[in-house]
Order: C-alpha cells, then structure tokens, then sequence
C-alpha cells in the first residue's frame, strides 16, 4: 500500500486574524502556524492503512515556501516516511496548484493520494478533486468513513441530511473530513526518528493561472447587542424582541 | 453577454431545495450583459421542472442516463464540460454535492474555481466573486479570468421574481467513465434537518454540562416544528457529546440562519466564524462578560436550565397563535 499525502501549512484556528499591509492577505506577526486540521485526519489515514496493510510507504507532500517544511517534518513524526516539498510559491489558483501536485503523483504507483477537506486558510476546497480529474482517477470529496480491501475503497461522506455511501477501485483520490478518525500526537520517539527519514526538496514552478485577489478585508463587525435581562424573567421580553423588532419568530 | 449555466441538485427524482435562490444569483449575472440563464437538470427520469422558468430560467435543460439515479459526480461533470464553451459561468450551489462538483467541472473545462461565494458580479473582462477566508474571519474578493465555475453559499441570494419561459430541452449525456459508484443515501438519524440548512440552529456548548442536557435544546427546536437543527461547539463535538455534522465553527460548518441561539456557549473565536453571519444571534449564558454577548443581538444572563424551557415554553406558545 503506496499512500501519498498532501499537506497544507495554515495559521492555528484560534489566531486572530489581521490584514497585512497589501490588503490581499494576513499579517503574520506573532501567528502560529500548524499542520492544516483536515490534513492531519489524512495523515491519520495513510500512517494506519499502512500499519493495517503491513507493508508499503506513507509519503507526505507539501507545495510552497520553506516554511511548509516544518509542516513536513511534523507529518514525519506521527509516523508518516517521507516527505517531499515541492518548493514554490503556490497560486491563487487552485488549479495550477493540483497540476504542479498531479505532475508529481502522476505515475508513481499511489495506491491512494489523501488531501484535507479543505485548507482553513483560503477555505478553497478544490485541490483534490482537481488532482483527481487531471490524473483521472475515482475521488470522493470529505470522508468521514474509509474501509479498504482487495484493491477498493469503501467511503462514506456527510451530505446535507444524510450520509452518502461509494465505493471504487484503487487507485483513488480522497478528501478527509472530520470524524474519519483521531489523529495520533507526534511521540517524542517519532520527532527523533523524523530528523532520520528521507527529505527531499523539489524545486517547482507554479503559473499565475486565472485567479488574482482584489482584496483582503475583515467582515463588518456586527451593530452592538445588548442584555436582555436575567435569568427565566428575561424570556417574556427576548420573545417580544423575537416578534415584533427582529421579526424572526 | 454573459450566458449562465446552472447545474442544479437532484436528489431522489427530485430538486434539491435551493434550486431557485442558485437561478437567482445566476439571472442577476446573466441580466448585467444581457444574457440567457439555463438550468441544468442530470436525471434518470423524468423530473419537474416548472418552477424553474418562473425562478429565472430561459431554459431547461435535461441530461437523462441511467446512472444518474445517484449522484454520479463522474457524469454530470462530464456533461456539464460538455456544454461548458456555450457559457461564461457555470455555478452550483455551494452544497457538500455541489462543493464536490465545482472543482470536477473547472479542472475538465480548464477553468478558475470559487467555493462558498457570497457576491457574484462582472467586472470588465472578469467575474469578481467574493467568497469567506480564514472560516469567515475574512472576507477575500478575488477576480477571475476566462470561464468560471462558482459554488454560490446558500442564503446569498434571494428568490427574484424575475420568470422566463423555462423552456424544455433535452441535451446529451457524452461518454464518460463512471470511476466513483455512489450507492446511495443513509438518511441522518431521526431525519434531523442540517445546521447548514436550517432557519433557526440552536447550539449548544460546554455549559450544558452533561450530552443528556442536549435533550433541552432538541426540545426548543421541536417547539420551532421543523425549521429548527441542533448544533454544538467544537468542545462538545470532541468531548464526544455531539456529532461532527453538528459541529458550528472553523472546523465545522459555517451556517448563516435566521436565527442563531447560542445555549452555554462562551464564544470561541473559532466558534464566532461559523455563525457570525446568522440575522439574528441569540446567547443563553451564566457568564455575563462571555465573549459570545458581543455578537449578539440579545443576550439573557442566567442559567441556562431555567432559560432555556422557559423559552421553549414561550415559542410553543407563539406559535400556537
């Protein structure tokens, strides 16, 4: 089993977010920056399909700046063997991305190439299905559930109202979703290890493509509320506000 | 001129709710250059179409074939290329469905894709989309060149009451491979509505205390009959107290209802990203300076145990009227 991870490196979600001077992008002073949480239930995926199948090589891949290598290396400590940055300014296209990580994992022999739902960055959610469609292989969006025998895989995906069930052939491409398992901590014994394991850098080139950002802006802060009152007394007048002023009751 | 392709949701033979607010948002780009909207339907049967052409419509277009009694990602993306050069945007609505479709589409037609977009326009030679960063904490406008595939978010347009002829017309399915086979759809348990969809998400956090104090908050969502899903915080979600599929916040879904009731919920800055844009916000909490009375409209200080039937109470009543 031949697994192959793609791996994003995104601000902590509890960062407060600040425009950066450009207006198309954060301020990073005093950020701290962590494995993207989608992509660690991938991680997850891959270092346990390889543990269950017994042999085989778990790869982690990461696309842009040098500092994404941090992000590697924590991949290499929860178990993953390998890692590879494809080094490059990423774009704002998400499919000049995929094709830059398609040419990589193109002819490799991945039995399956994990990526997170999304990036809780620029939220795009489109890499993987891109990579997919360009390497034209089978691809479910968001799992939440992954069984894999004699060559296929079983996927479940939450749908609006429902759980969604599918199943292809290996090779296949998959986005992780939460609720596809718990995500091992790297182990003391792991972050050793990692300094050990193969790091190969890459250089790349990412085109421009057909997306530019305009602007970076923080939403419009919501107008004040206020306190309606104290305790079970309060709800006769939250109702009133409900009805009559917000209209939403 | 700026002719739009709209490639609407089916589910079980029928339209996915969200059909019409996908046209409007389609008939306002389409409208601006003087082009023609069409809808298209990917069934395996026959399936109505008749609120479309009063939804916005100029045509309907049904791509029919066998494997389309699922969701067949495979196909419909295939068909969607297939008609792609005729037009200037392809949208869908930005569903977990349409969500898997818009960057299927955009990598076979070779174009730019936008997920979760709140404002759509042409600008120049460009479609200017603005869509949420950062899980809302942002809002990032972005232009994009040559033809665009576009999730709209649900909500982010209303209904218009502009009808066209909604003008049958069938298309053809070309070749494809069908790589993914969708089995089916395992309903959620108790049919409960999605937080994503519903007009009035009451959530619930650490302050419950305990995952059998959710039974207060499905409570106050029956009182609501049927408009109402239950949601939870990213705590209670790990805790294990609530599903993932509840979880409102950065790592959860992003939901903009009506009406949004925060029930012992202190107000994480991850939470906040995931219902900020809620009309009307809600919070129900012991602590008088919880970061979550910030952003609401109306706040009760109290105990939650005392508050919340009161409530429930209360909109049974309303509603009774």
């Amino acid at each position: 089993m031949k697994i192959a991870v793609c791996l994003r490196r995104v601000p902590d979600t509890t960062s407060k977010i600040v425009i950066g001077a450009s207006g198309t992008s954060i301020d990073e002073t005093g950020i701290k920056f962590v494995p993207n949480p989608y992509d660690e239930y991938a991680v997850e995926a891959a270092i346990a399909l390889k543990e269950q199948a017994g042999a085989g090589e778990a790869v982690v891949v990461g696309l842009g700046g040098d500092s994404v290598q941090e992000t590697l290396r924590t991949a290499l400590a929860m178990g993953i063997d390998r890692a590879v940055h494809l080094q490059g300014a990423a774009s704002a296209d998400g499919l000049e991305n995929a094709r830059v990580l398609a040419d990589h994992l193109r002819g490799a022999g991945y039995d399956l190439i994990l990526f997170g739902k999304l990036a809780v960055d620029d939220c795009g959610q489109q890499t993987g299905a891109m990579v997919a469609e360009l390497l034209e292989l089978p691809c479910a969006t968001a799992i939440t559930m992954l069984a894999v025998a004699d060559g296929r895989a079983a996927v479940e995906r939450e749908v609006e109202g429902g759980v969604e069930q599918a199943s292809c052939a290996l090779p296949a491409v998959f986005t992780c979703d939460k609720g596809l398992n718990n995500p091992r901590l790297p182990s003391l014994k792991g972050i050793m290890a990692a300094k050990k394991k193969p790091f190969e850098i890459k250089p790349v080139t990412v085109a421009v493509g057909a997306v530019s950002i305009v602007s970076l802006v923080l939403p419009a802060e919501r107008a004040a509320g206020r306190i309606v009152g104290e305790g079970a007394a309060a709800v006769p007048a939250l109702m009133q506000l409900l009805t009559a002023e917000a209209k939403v009751i | 001129m700026a002719n739009i392709l709209a490639v609407l949701e089916i589910r079980g033979g029928a339209l996915r709710k969200g059909a019409v607010e996908l046209l409007a948002a389609a008939r306002r780009l389409a409208d601006a250059s003087g082009g023609t909207v069409d809808a298209l339907v990917c069934s395996n049967g026959a399936v109505d179409g008749s609120a479309l052409g009063p939804a916005g419509a100029d045509r309907v277009l049904h791509a029919t074939h066998a494997d389309f009694a699922n969701y067949c990602p495979d196909g419909i993306s295939a068909t969607a290329a297939s008609l792609a050069s005729q037009y200037r945007a392809i949208i869908v609505a930005a569903s977990a469905t349409g969500k898997d479709l818009a960057p299927r589409i955009a990598a076979r037609v070779n174009a730019p894709c936008a997920m979760d977009v709140t404002a759509v326009d042409l600008t120049g030679d460009n479609i200017r989309v603005v869509r949420p960063v950062y899980a809302g904490k942002a809002m990032q406008t972005v232009d994009l060149r040559g033809t665009a595939v576009i999730a709209v978010r649900p909500g982010a347009y209303p209904a218009l009451g502009a009808a066209k002829s909604g003008a049958s017309q069938n298309v053809a399915v070309p070749a494809f491979t069908q790589r993914l086979d969708v089995a089916g759809i395992r309903a959620s348990d108790k049919g409960a509505l999605d937080v994503a969809e519903a007009r009035v998400v009451i959530s619930g956090g650490r302050g419950l205390g305990d995952p059998k104090h959710f039974a207060l908050l499905e409570d106050l969502a029956a009182a609501f009959g049927g408009e109402a899903a239950v949601g939870a915080s990213r705590a209670v979600v790990d805790a294990g107290w609530a599903s993932h599929g509840a979880q409102v916040g950065q790592t959860g879904k992003t939901v903009a209802p009506e009406l949004y009731i925060a029930i012992g919920i202190s107000g994480a800055i991850q939470h906040l990203a995931g219902m900020r844009t809620a009309k009307v916000i809600v919070a129900i909490n012991r602590d008088k300076d919880a970061p979550i009375f910030k952003v609401a409209d109306y706040g009760i200080v109290g105990d939650l145990f005392e508050v919340v039937p009161a409530l429930t109470a209360a909109v049974k009543a309303a509603k009774a009227h």
